[in-house]
């Protein structure tokens, strides 16, 4: 490093740093610190009051401790609202690694045509959630829908997709996988592109074959890439938020699609419960934190960085 | 980077190749054909593949209707501007970070980088309480004015900048340049393609918002086009050539969009910075 003797002191960086200082201020911090006391408070939203003037004599007036934590924990509706959520992990996390797998190697093959595979795989993508959940709710439709035709086709008489409580959560998976594998194929694509070739050329000549090379050599060189992915799928399943909203009204037949920012939403801009919804977004939090921890620990397990 | 890498023969590479194409297309021609349909040929069984009286009403309802023209216009100029709002403030706040030294620089940078770990819909609440409080429900300037902090823009510019040389910067200033000069003339230049980059997935990432529109307009010549397309589910919950008119409009201009800004997409999407 060279010493810089002209980009010096607070005075010549504050002009630059003003605009995002002072949104971390108001459109960050101070939200933060609010959400904090909402989560404490039972305020239902409809008594209004100013952040500026009427807000603390609000906290204190509705202060409820940790009622807000224990109620939530102790209500069924949690672990059930949680368990779709598993379900939809369980379901959504494996295919999709397998499906931008599939797409990555797809493009990372070299051969002609790429392009245009590369812009069809990537559309879903550029698709809005509201648009491509529209669409799908539309495919799933049981007798009408697309999906069932094309299984009538070979055969195959298909659920009632949305509208059935074992069927609408695989539906709603289904939709992510096409809407999200193009998006992560690109990525692990980045991957692929980055290993050395001579490693592949060094296993061929010690007369490894195609199998051996993508299990021995390919897989766990793109680990670090997969372990982000898995980091980010696993963040973004927690959230599942518009396709629940759009493709099953209501969230599904007996809520079986309710997700934890859909609960989030309703409890605070339909029920008007702000600070119960702020103890359950703090807890979607706790929750995020908490898995993402456990995986940057396990990585030393399995992802190799010495490429 | 053209290495042939023989995993599969060619044939089958492509009639696999293309078959996955295929799978992805489904819902997309789905969409096409039902919004060419009328209510009575939507409703056949079996199904039409290809409408036998191919019409554009679903599309003249939606377009008069649910004034999609003035949602789509909505959807530009908040996109556009957010765009602009994110891009600027954050290399600004990039620069700063990279380039200018003062004291508590690595802490403030520290504080920034924490706030991508809460999500959301935890400040969802208090950010629309602020908002109100600044007199800003249902208007374009409440949509846009959390664009100015973005903490994951600003880490991305960053390490970009930090890359810069700073003989560049020494030299321009000995020459008499003040600071912002060289913002304008060395740095933005310098980083233009990541500016691009970001500008794209920042454009993107607006035009295709849910939550924080949802939250933030009712008003409904204001809403921007997936605000309106959800009001059009909730209305003609069963109408599905006209919702897959709207659907077919909104995705449009963001389609076009990629296909020109495609060359910086190229390489596929490099992970950096995440090495633990």
């Amino acid at each position: 490093m060279t010493s810089r003797s002209y980009q010096r002191g607070l005075r010549m960086a504050l002009p630059f740093l003003l605009p995002s200082l002072a949104g971390l201020v108001l459109f960050s911090a101070i939200p933060i610190v609010v959400a904090i006391f909402l989560g404490f408070t039972g305020w239902n939203g409809l008594s209004k009051i100013n952040l500026t003037s009427g807000f603390f004599p609000m906290v204190v007036d509705q202060w409820v401790g940790l009622r807000n934590y224990v109620s939530i924990l102790s209500d069924k509706e949690f672990w059930r609202v949680l368990g779709n959520t598993g379900y939809y992990i369980v379901l959504y996390v494996p295919s999709i690694l397998v499906a931008s797998t599939v797409v990555a190697m797809i493009l990372n093959s070299g051969r002609k045509m790429i392009g245009l595979y590369r812009i069809l795989y990537y559309i879903p993508v550029l698709t809005s959630w509201v648009a491509g959940a529209l669409i799908w709710k539309w495919v799933l439709s049981p007798d009408l829908g697309a999906m069932n035709n094309l299984l009538a086709l070979i055969g195959i008489h298909g659920p009632a997709w949305l509208q059935d409580k074992n069927w609408a959560m695989p539906g709603i998976v289904l939709a992510s996988i096409w809407k999200d594998a193009g998006f992560f194929g690109l990525i692990l694509l980045g991957g692929l592109q980055g290993i050395d070739p001579t490693y592949s050329e060094a296993a061929s000549i010690d007369g490894a074959n195609r199998i051996q090379k993508l299990f021995r050599i390919t897989i766990p060189l793109l680990t670090p890439v997969l372990f982000f992915i898995l980091v980010i799928t696993l963040i973004n399943s927690f959230q599942l938020f518009p396709q629940v909203m759009i493709m099953t009204t209501d969230a599904g037949p007996n809520g079986a699609t309710q997700s934890l920012v859909e609960r989030i939403y309703k409890y605070a801009f339909k029920y008007f419960k702000m600070g119960y919804a702020s103890s359950f977004a703090w807890l979607l939090f706790v929750i995020i934190f908490f898995f993402t921890s456990i995986q940057m620990k396990m990585q030393d397990k399995w992802v190799n960085y010495d490429a | 980077m053209r290495k042939k890498s023989a995993f599969l023969p060619s044939l089958a590479y492509h009639v696999f190749a293309s078959f996955l194409a295929a799978v992805i297309m489904v819902p997309f021609f789905w969409m096409i054909i039902t919004s060419l349909k009328d209510k009575g040929a939507m409703l056949t069984v079996p199904v039409q593949w290809i409408p036998r009286n191919p019409s554009l009403l679903s599309f003249d309802k939606v377009i008069h209707l649910f004034r999609f023209d003035s949602a789509l216009l909505n959807s530009g100029i908040v996109s556009v501007l957010a765009t602009v709002v994110t891009i600027l403030s954050a290399a600004m706040g990039a620069y700063a970070f990279s380039k200018i030294e003062f004291r508590g620089r690595e802490g403030l940078f520290r504080i920034y980088l924490a706030t991508m770990m809460i999500p959301f819909q935890v400040v969802l609440i208090p950010l629309f309480l602020v908002m109100k409080e600044l007199g800003l429900i249902n208007s374009f300037v409440g949509l846009i004015v959390p664009s100015v902090f973005n903490a994951f823009a600003i880490f991305m510019l960053r390490q970009q900048m930090m890359t810069i040389p700073n003989d560049f910067i020494d030299a321009a200033v000995l020459d008499g340049a003040g600071q912002y000069r060289v913002f304008r003339m060395i740095i933005l230049p310098l980083t233009a393609p990541t500016l691009i980059t970001l500008g794209v997935i920042t454009f993107m990432g607006t035009w295709n918002d849910y939550l924080w529109p949802l939250v933030m307009l009712s008003d409904r010549r204001k809403m921007t086009l997936p605000l309106v397309l959800n009001v059009l589910n909730g209305q003609y919950t069963s109408d599905y050539n006209v919702l897959m008119a709207g659907a077919l409009i909104s995705m449009a201009p963001i389609l076009l969009l990629y296909l020109v800004a495609q060359k910086y997409f190229k390489t596929g999407l490099q992970v950096g910075g995440i090495k633990g």
